[in-house]
C-alpha cells in the first residue's frame, strides 16, 4: 500500500506503532483486534488439528492423556472466549457500526481503545497459564473437578478469562450508547441495517451476562486459593450451584456469538439478490427474542446432571420457544431470494453456506431440546457437531461472509473471486466432512472428551480427521489471497457490489471521520427494489482495463 | 449390519424403543424440512440467478398471513416434540416398584457396583433381563456420568447427594458403559461393560460370586464401629431419636419446619448434624464429614433404609 493512494483515508494517517496503537480511530481498533483475533482462531484450530489426528485411531498414541485434555481446554477457552464471542463485534463491528449509522466513531472512543487493551492482557494472561503447564478442566471448568482436582493452572486461565470479559462489557455499553445516540438524521429504529440490530441485541446480553461469568470465575479461584466452601460439598456448597451459574453466562453467550453473525447474513443475502430483506421487522424483533430468551434456557444443559426432572421439564419448554425466532429468521432468509437477481460472489456463497450449516445445527438443536433424546445424546459428539455447526459452520462461516463483504470497503482493495470462491467451497466441503460424521457418532454413544475410544468408532472419526485437514485449508487459503490483494489488489470502488448500506457512501477506505458530510437517510434499509440502483457491478477486470 | 459401519446404536432397554421412535420422528422431520429449504433456496438461486429470463413481476418483501402461519406451524411442531420428549423423560423418575436395587459408586476413574446381596463388582455390572435395575449413583470425588448408550440412558453422579437411574435390559449381551461427564486425566478410560443376562443365568452368576456382605450388613456394622448405636440405639443413655423406620418418614425439626427423612436429609444428618436438628433434641452428635469415605456413607444410608419397612420408590427424589 502506498501512502500517496492511501492519503485523505483512515490508513494515511500515520503507519508507526504508536498511530496504530494509541489510535481511538474506531476502524484503527477494529484491525487491532482482527490481527489478535485471527492469530487467536489459528492457535485455536492447529489445538482441534492436532486433537483431530490423534483421535484418527483408536488408542492414544500421538499425545498422552494429560496433553489431550489441555488440548482441549485451551481448543474451548481459546476459540469461545478469545475468538467467537468478541470475533464479528470487536473487528466488523468496531469498523462498521459508526458507518452503517453516519456517525463519526463510537461514542466513547477512548474506551474502545481500552478494551482492546484489556483483551490482550487477559488473553496474554491466559496464555501464559498454557506455557506454564496448560489447564485440563475442559473450557467448562466444571466443579469439583477445576476447584479440588485438577492439576493444571486453572486460577491463572479463569483469571485470563475473568479480565477479558470486562473488555467484552466495555463493548458492550459502546455499542448500545452508540445506537442509542449517535444515528444520523432521518435513521430510524426501523431503518437501522440487521447488523446494527443483531450488534445492539449482543450488546445487550454482553452486558447483563458477562458480570455472573465474572462472578462464577471469582468464586473458583476463591475456593481454589482460600478453601472458602462455594461448590465443595464437605464444606458446604455445591457443585451444581457452578453449572447454574456458568451456564446463565455461556448460554446467552452462544448468541452473543451467533446473532452478530446473522446481522451479517442479512446485510449480504439482499445485497446480492438485489432485494430487499423479507419479513425486515420480524427479523430484527427475533434478534431481540433471542437475547431475552437466551437467558431463559440454561438448564438445558443439566437435563442428566441431577437437577429435578420438572426443572428439566421447564427448560426444555423455553428452549424450544427460542428455536422459533431462529425459524423465522431462516425463512425469512430464504424467501428473501425469491424473484432477486441473484449473484454468487464470494460473500454470498458463504451466506448461502451458513443459511446451510446453520439450519442443519439448528434442527439438530431440536434434538437436544427433548429432554429423552437429550439424555442419549448428552456428553456426546452429537452435542460438539451441534454446536460447531452453529458455532463454525454458522457463526465463522458468517464471519468469513462478512470480512469478504467489507474487506474492499476496510482495505480499499479488491481480492481474487477465484480464490474467494474457491475458499468458499472447501470451507463447506470440509466443514461437512468434519462434523456430519460427529452426529452418527454422537448417536451411536461416543462420548466428548475422549481421549481414546472403542474401536467400532474408528470408521466416522477417520472421516472426520479427514475433513478437519480439508477444513483447515479452506481456512489457511484467505489467509493468502486476502493477504496478497492488501498490496495488489484492484483499487476498490466506493461500492463495489452497489449496495444500500451508508458504509457504502462514503470512501474505500473511508475518510479519518468516516463521512465528508453528515449524510441524511430518507429510505429504508435494503432499498434494493428503488430506482437508481438497478443492478450494476463492479468488475475488477473492466477497472483495470479503464485505468 | 451396512459392512461393519455403525449407523445406529442397538436397542437394549426397554427405554430405547421409545426414545428411539421420537429420534427417527424428528430425524424423518428435519429431513423433509431441511430438504424443502435446501429445494426452495437452490431452486431460487437457480430460477432467479442474474440474467435469468424468470418472471419477476409480484415481488413482495413482506407477507403477514405467511409469515403468521409459519410462525404458528413452528410453534405447534416445537410444542409437539416438547411435549413427547418431556413425557418419556419423566418416566425417568418413576421406576418401577418392585425394582433390584445396586449401589453404584464413581470414582477417579473407575466404577464400582454392589449387588443387592453384596457381590462386588469393578467396571462391569451384571444385571437379569427384563427386570427392572435401579442404579442409586454417588460419587468419591469429582462429578461423573452413568452412561450405558444401548440402553439410551445416562444420568450424572454428583458429590454430596445420590441420584438415580433405572432400566430393564431387553436383549441379553455385553453394552458398554462409559462415563460420559469429563472427570480428569483417565476420563476416556473409566468405564467397562453393562453384561445382561438372562434370569436363570444371572441366578447362577451371583452364586458363583459367593454370597458377599449386603450393603445393608456392612452398613450395620458400621453403625456399631462408629458408635452410631451407642446414642441411637434403644437402650441408649444420651437421648437421640430413634431411627427405626426413619426413611422417608417427616421429621419435626427445632426450627418449626418438617422435612421427609429422604436420602439428602440423612445424608447431611451424617456429614453435617447441625444443619436441620430434630424437633426436642440437643445437637450433640459430631459431624462424621471426613472420618467416613463415600462408599462407608452408603452402606450406611442402605442400613438405615434396611431399617424401615417398605422404602417407596416414590420418597427417593
Amino acid at each position: 500500500m502506498t501512502n500517496a493512494a492511501m492519503s485523505g483515508t483512515y490508513l494515511g494517517e500515520g503507519s508507526g506503532p504508536r498511530a496504530w496503537l494509541l489510535t481511538t480511530d474506531h476502524k484503527r481498533v477494529a484491525w487491532l483486534y482482527l490481527v489478535s483475533l485471527t492469530a487467536f482462531f489459528f492457535l485455536g484450530g492447529a489445538m482441534a488439528v492436532l486433537m483431530r489426528i490423534e483421535l484418527a485411531t483408536p488408542a492414544g498414541d500421538l499425545v498422552s492423556d494429560d496433553v489431550y485434555n489441555r488440548l482441549f481446554s485451551l481448543h474451548g477457552i481459546i476459540m469461545v472466549w478469545f475468538f467467537l464471542v468478541p470475533s464479528i463485534p470487536a473487528s466488523l463491528g468496531n469498523f462498521l457500526l459508526p458507518l452503517m449509522i453516519g456517525a463519526r466513531d463510537l461514542a466513547f472512543p477512548r474506551l474502545n481503545l481500552a478494551s482492546w487493551y484489556v483483551f490482550i492482557s487477559g488473553s496474554l494472561f491466559a496464555l501464559f497459564a498454557v506455557v506454564a503447564g496448560g489447564v485440563d478442566t475442559g473450557w467448562t471448568f466444571y466443579t469439583p473437578l477445576s476447584t479440588l482436582y485438577a492439576n493444571g493452572w486453572v486460577s491463572t486461565a479463569a483469571f485470563g478469562v475473568f479480565i477479558v470479559g470486562f473488555s467484552t462489557i466495555m463493548t458492550g455499553i459502546n455499542f448500545i450508547v452508540t445506537v442509542h445516540t449517535l444515528r444520523a438524521p432521518g435513521l430510524t429504529w426501523f431503518r437501522l441495517p440487521i447488523f446494527v440490530w443483531t450488534l445492539y441485541a449482543t450488546s445487550l446480553v454482553m452486558v447483563l451476562a458477562t458480570p455472573v461469568l465474572a462472578a462464577s470465575l471469582i468464586l473458583i479461584v476463591l475456593e481454589r486459593v482460600f478453601g472458602i466452601g462455594i461448590f465443595n460439598p464437605a464444606l458446604g456448597g455445591d457443585p451444581l450451584l457452578f453449572q447454574h451459574l456458568f451456564w446463565f453466562y455461556s448460554h446467552p453467550a452462544v448468541y452473543i456469538m451467533i446473532l452478530p453473525g446473522m446481522g451479517v447474513v442479512s446485510e449480504v443475502l439482499p445485497c446480492f439478490s438485489r432485494r430487499p430483506l423479507f419479513g425486515y421487522k420480524a427479523v430484527a424483533m427475533s434478534s431481540i427474542a433471542i437475547a431475552v430468551f437466551g437467558f431463559l434456557v440454561w438448564g438445558h444443559h443439566m437435563f442428566v446432571s441431577g437437577q429435578s426432572a420438572y426443572a428439566g421439564v421447564v427448560f426444555s419448554f423455553l428452549s424450544f420457544c427460542v428455536a422459533i425466532p431462529s425459524a423465522i429468521k431462516v425463512f425469512n432468509w430464504s424467501l428473501t431470494l425469491r424473484k432477486g437477481e441473484i449473484s454468487f460472489e464470494t460473500p454470498m456463497l458463504y451466506a448461502l453456506f451458513f443459511l446451510a450449516l446453520f439450519t442443519f445445527g439448528g434442527l439438530a438443536g431440536l434434538f437436544l431440546a427433548s429432554l429423552a433424546v437429550d439424555v442419549h445424546v448428552h456428553d456426546t459428539y452429537f452435542v460438539i457437531a451441534h454446536f460447531h455447526y452453529i458455532m463454525v459452520g454458522g457463526m465463522v462461516t458468517a464471519y468469513m461472509a462478512g470480512l469478504h463483504f467489507w474487506w474492499p470497503k476496510m482495505t480499499g482493495r479488491m481480492y481474487s473471486e477465484t480464490a474467494g470462491r474457491i475458499a468458499a467451497t472447501v470451507t463447506f466441503i470440509g466443514f461437512n466432512l468434519t462434523f456430519f460424521p460427529q452426529y452418527v457418532l454422537g448417536f451411536d454413544g461416543m462420548p466428548r472428551r475422549y481421549h481414546t475410544y472403542p474401536p467400532e468408532f474408528q470408521f466416522w472419526n477417520v472421516l472426520s480427521s479427514a475433513g478437519a485437514v480439508v477444513l483447515a485449508i479452506g481456512y489457511l487459503m484467505p489467509l493468502f489471497y486476502l493477504g496478497w490483494s492488501l498490496f495488489r489488489g484492484a483499487r476498490a470502488p466506493d461500492n463495489p457490489w452497489n449496495a444500500t448500506g451508508l458504509e457504502w457512501q462514503t470512501g474505500s477506505p473511508p475518510p479519518p471521520h468516516n463521512f465528508e458530510t453528515m449524510p441524511v437517510v430518507t429510505r429504508p434499509a435494503y432499498a434494493y427494489d428503488m430506482k437508481g440502483l438497478e443492478h450494476e457491478r463492479f468488475s475488477p477486470h473492466r477497472e483495470e482495463a479503464a485505468g | 449390519m451396512s459392512f461393519g459401519i455403525p449407523f445406529f446404536p442397538q436397542e437394549a432397554s426397554s427405554e430405547a424403543g421409545r426414545i428411539d421412535a421420537l429420534f427417527y420422528t424428528l430425524l424423518a422431520f428435519s429431513a423433509v424440512l431441511g430438504l424443502a429449504l435446501a429445494g426452495l433456496v437452490v431452486g431460487y438461486a437457480v430460477k432467479y440467478r442474474v440474467g435469468s429470463k424468470a418472471d419477476r413481476t409480484g415481488k413482495r418483501s413482506r407477507s403477514l398471513p405467511l409469515e403468521m402461519s409459519w410462525t404458528i406451524a413452528s410453534l405447534v411442531i416445537a410444542f409437539i416434540f416438547f411435549g413427547w420428549g418431556a413425557a418419556l423423560f419423566v418416566r425417568r423418575d418413576h421406576p418401577p416398584a418392585d425394582a433390584l436395587e445396586i449401589s453404584g459408586l464413581g470414582k477417579q476413574w473407575m466404577w464400582e457396583f454392589r449387588q443387592p446381596g453384596g457381590q462386588r463388582e469393578i467396571n462391569e455390572l451384571h444385571v437379569p433381563v427384563g427386570k427392572a435395575v435401579v442404579v442409586s449413583l454417588a460419587a468419591q470425588d469429582v462429578i461423573h456420568s452413568f452412561y450405558v448408550p444401548a440402553f439410551r440412558i445416562k444420568q450424572d453422579a454428583v458429590p454430596g447427594r445420590t441420584t438415580h437411574i433405572w432400566f430393564i435390559a431387553t436383549q441379553p449381551g455385553r453394552y458398554h458403559l462409559f462415563c460420559a461427564q469429563y472427570c480428569g486425566t483417565q476420563h476416556s478410560e473409566m468405564g467397562g461393560w453393562v453384561i445382561a443376562m438372562a434370569p436363570e443365568q444371572y441366578a447362577a452368576w451371583l452364586n458363583s460370586q459367593g454370597e458377599g456382605e449386603t450393603l445393608a450388613a456392612s452398613g450395620e456394622k458400621l453403625f456399631r464401629a462408629l458408635g452410631c448405636s451407642g446414642c441411637h440405639g434403644a437402650s441408649s443413655k444420651v437421648r437421640a431419636p430413634s431411627l427405626d423406620g426413619i426413611f422417608g418418614r417427616p421429621v419435626a425439626l427445632d426450627n418449626q419446619q418438617t422435612v421427609i427423612a429422604d436420602e439428602r436429609y440423612l445424608r447431611d444428618s451424617i456429614l453435617n448434624p447441625k444443619k436441620e436438628v430434630a424437633a426436642g433434641y440437643e445437637p450433640h452428635m459430631p459431624s462424621f464429614d471426613g472420618l467416613i469415605d463415600e462408599g462407608e456413607l452408603q452402606m450406611l444410608l442402605a442400613y438405615l433404609k434396611a431399617l424401615s419397612p417398605q422404602p417407596t420408590a416414590g420418597a427417593r427424589q
